[in-house]
């Protein structure tokens, strides 16, 4: 399934390395294929790559779309 | 596990559950397809299933990179490692006895229990004598190769889009370095052309008509290649693609959206998953798979066949990374056991129940065909997570 | 055994000492690594006889025998060694019978090479962790492989114990309508090795819940002599452990997701590798099914008990032809917890 989960990043590491955090468990990634990453951002990792950053806005709005609201009321 | 558990809300899932209930029509059946084994995954193991209406059934799809290995591609890969390999392998004889330096085979540890020929798998392989070490990242198998420059290390890549990009780095760190010792075997293959056979390749017409009334489409593979990809089906097939996150309210979500557009008539892509992919997907990754790597004309899917333009090899400007060109590795083609019925199921045509050997001779401790390989699978989900559903009223 | 004069030769180097091929000959060299080293640290009288056995005295009841093999890799890890799960591992084997355990046996398999101080250093472990459960290593053995062969040490332990009369714990015994309770978090011990193994490499602060149970075993019988089963589930995880009394009883089960005990770090671990906390090993905690009326009494029980204290109902037995151990999930749906098929590996599909 291309196993991947979001998790955030806490500290940047030379040669496009950084730490992630999931729920308390640390693990040394890289950043070498996405761009403008900064400690507080959450990726989306799979095999120790990080593949994608993750938008927070879309994912209240994802939220409240599962809520049955109207996006804008989750992000406002 | 922010961004994670609040996709796994039980709460929000009656809220959803109780939408689809409300729009489906009471008088027609939707077939939907997770082409993808995550989505398989998650439907299994939260049991999503159970707050579906009845008449949306779920399709189970060959979107797992490990049940669609080929059984030649790891007989390959044992061959290129073991010192002796049994019979059925023997003949093309480029094994790696007597000549050069020792090599090592590194792998996912998904591919371990893929059956190969002969009764073989990586782990039996391994158990034979042969060096095969389980690595969780691509970057691992460089790391071997650095350290250990007396031996061939060889990375048994495998894997949709998501999986390529990251081969695609070691390989250019790897000539970077100037390692001589790393190469890669490159299994990597491609998710629309693989949905694009489901629909239009000839043995549909053999194994019965596929009904399916949209796709729920590729997460993490459209966070690297967006959803673009996906237009051409939605026009040229009229049919409507979700793209959906793995999480199980994800999945609920893209089935009301699917259950919508099928009910307005329309065919669209959409996209369920927009916190992580975007209409183009992840350019620098593309472009790092597009210097490295090319279209292979045809490649074998097992249970599908051969598919054309469905994987990828290395460019000839890192042959020398290749382990096929290094090691004149013989292409080989086995066929799958008669008695299963991957190929129908991987279509959607027919369901695990329906093939003779489901939970007899095929089980995960045994697997005979590719969709009880992996946890993924079709059948290894039903076995593992839904059994009880269809073997329970024969107790 | 044979006794070696204190004083007479050059006491061992435990600091800088490698295992040698001497010390399995059963020559002086291993009379000196028995007397130096395991008569020293397991100190109690039936090893200082110095006989190739024990003799002990007849204790009434029942008598509980279980033996273990310890292969852990690595040796050693957050919260515990090989050391003293080689005595957690098998005092709990003989505690899940319902026994009070007495005495152990040691048997050592050393690779050539292996540093000494290591070896100290886990019999040190052995020696604290069977003083802390109240049971005697009372005799053992010792043998040496060559570099290559072994995995630096290999441990097999054997417990002795004793059950009273009229206690009557046993994988059979589950029935339709019972209680499953566990005494605690799920996965722990399995995460932490893995946390530490090549090309996994992760930091956690999660530990291994290595412990001795048998006090929490005679704390849970006192409270309700009746318990039907107890099993500690070690490899395979509380899925494996389930499917096993549920063939064992010709019978089935069905789990509450949301009241399985698992720590977040642990589930967040399972995560990233792709794996289920209900697979994963644990080595110090209980699965106990008991009649449904007795569950609260002894899950109170288990609560009051230092290792006991994240103790939840997690399940009750049913009627099933098949033994299947069904699970409500948290999402709201239903699925098999089967059994562990092949080997729990990280996945990345």
């Amino acid at each position: 399934m291309c196993l991947a989960i979001p998790a955030k990043v806490v500290e940047l590491r030379d040669g496009d390395l950084a730490v992630i955090d999931l729920g308390g468990v640390r693990k040394e990634i890289s950043l070498a294929l996405v761009e403008d990453v900064w400690p507080g951002d959450f990726v989306i990792v799979h095999v120790g790559y990080a593949l994608q950053k993750l938008d927070p806005v879309e994912a209240q709005k994802t939220l409240a779309l599962f809520a049955g609201l109207a996006a804008s009321e989750a992000v406002a | 596990m922010k961004y994670v558990d609040e996709f796994r809300d039980g709460g929000l899932a009656r809220t959803i559950a109780a939408r689809i209930a409300a729009e489906v029509r009471p008088d027609r059946t939707y077939h939907f397809m997770e082409f993808c084994g995550g989505h398989t995954h998650a439907i299994s193991r939260y049991g999503v299933t159970d707050l579906l209406p009845a008449n949306v059934v779920m399709v189970h799809g060959p979107g797992c990179p490990v049940c669609v290995l080929p059984i030649g591609r790891i007989d390959m890969a044992i061959e290129l490692v073991l010192a002796s390999p049994p019979t059925p392998l023997r003949k093309a004889g480029c094994g790696p006895s007597g000549r050069g330096p020792s090599r090592s085979l590194c792998t996912y540890a998904d591919t371990m229990r893929v059956p190969a020929s002969g009764g073989l798998s990586l782990m039996k392989a391994k158990a034979k004598g042969a060096d095969i070490r389980m690595v969780y990242s691509a970057s691992d198998a460089l790391r071997i190769a650095r350290e250990e420059p007396d031996r061939e290390v060889v990375f048994l890549a495998i894997g949709f889009e998501t999986t390529t990009p990251p081969t695609a780095l070691v390989v250019r760190e790897a000539a970077a370095l100037g390692l001589t010792n790393f190469t890669v075997f490159c299994n990597h293959v491609l998710t629309p052309s693989a949905i694009a056979h489901i629909l239009e390749s000839p043995e549909v017409r053999d194994l019965g008509t596929v009904v399916i009334d949209g796709f729920v489409g590729p997460a993490h593979v459209s966070t690297i290649i967006g959803s673009q990809p996906y237009d051409y089906f939605a026009e040229e097939y009229r049919k409507p693609v979700v793209i959906a996150g793995f999480e199980p309210l994800d999945v609920m979500q893209a089935i009301e959206m699917l259950v919508r557009q099928v009910n307005d008539g329309r065919a669209e892509v959409e996209n369920e998953f927009t916190r992580a992919v975007t209409p183009e997907g992840n350019a620098r990754a593309k472009a790092l798979v597009a210097d490295v790597f090319e279209l292979r004309r045809a490649f074998e899917w097992r249970g599908l066949g051969k598919v054309p333009y469905s994987a990828l090899r290395l460019k000839e400007q890192w042959a020398s990374f290749d382990a096929e060109r290094r090691f004149t590795m013989t292409e080989r083609s086995v066929a799958d056991n008669k008695a299963c019925e991957c190929g129908a199921i991987l279509r959607g045509v027919k369901k695990p129940t329906d093939c003779k050997v489901f939970g007899t001779v095929c089980t995960p401790e045994t697997p005979i065909g590719s969709c009880m390989v992996s946890s993924e699978g079709a059948c290894a989900a039903h076995y593992t997570y839904g059994r009880f559903r269809s073997e329970a009223s024969t107790a | 055994m044979s006794a070696v004069r204190k004083g007479y030769v050059r006491p061992i180097d435990f600091k800088r000492g490698l295992v040698d091929m001497s010390h399995g000959s059963g020559g002086r060299a291993m009379a000196q690594l028995i007397d130096e080293l395991f008569v020293e640290a397991f100190d109690n009288s039936w090893l200082r006889e110095m006989n190739d056995q024990a003799r002990l005295p007849m204790p009434s009841g029942r008598l509980v025998v279980a033996t273990d093999s310890h292969v852990v890799s690595p040796l050693f890890f957050p919260g515990g060694d090989i050391g003293c799960l080689s005595v957690h591992g098998t005092v709990n084997d003989v505690a899940m019978a319902g026994a009070r355990p007495l005495y152990l046996t040691s048997g050592f398999i050393l690779e050539e090479g292996f540093p000494l101080a290591d070896l100290k250093r886990i019999v040190d472990s052995m020696a604290a962790a069977a003083k802390q459960a109240g049971v005697a290593i009372v005799t053992g053995d010792t043998k040496v492989v060559e570099r290559g062969k072994g995995d630096g040490v290999f441990i097999n332990t054997t417990g002795v114990g004793v059950v009273a009369e009229g206690i009557e714990i046993s994988g059979d015994r589950a029935r339709p309508g019972d209680a499953i309770l566990v005494s605690g978090t799920m996965g722990d011990h399995g995460v932490a090795i893995m946390s530490l193994r090549e090309n996994l490499t992760f930091e956690t602060t999660i530990r291994s819940d290595t412990a001795a149970l048998h006090g929490l075993v005679a704390a849970m019988i006192a409270a309700v002599p009746t318990i039907h089963c107890l099993r500690d589930p070690t490899r395979g995880g509380l899925a494996t452990t389930l499917n096993e009394i549920a063939r064992q009883s010709d019978c089935g089960m069905r789990l509450e997701e949301s009241a399985i005990p698992v720590r977040s770090e642990v589930a967040a671990a399972c995560e990233f590798l792709g794996l289920d906390p209900l697979y994963v090993a644990n080595e110090g905690k209980l699965v106990a099914i008991c009649a449904r009326n007795d569950a609260q009494r002894l899950l109170e029980a288990m609560r009051a008990h230092p290792l006991g204290r994240d103790a939840a109902k997690v399940g009750e037995v049913v009627e099933d032809a098949h033994h299947f151990v069904q699970m409500r999930t948290g999402f709201g749906g239903s699925r098999m917890v089967d059994w562990l098929a092949g080997e729990q590996l990280p996945r990345i599909c």
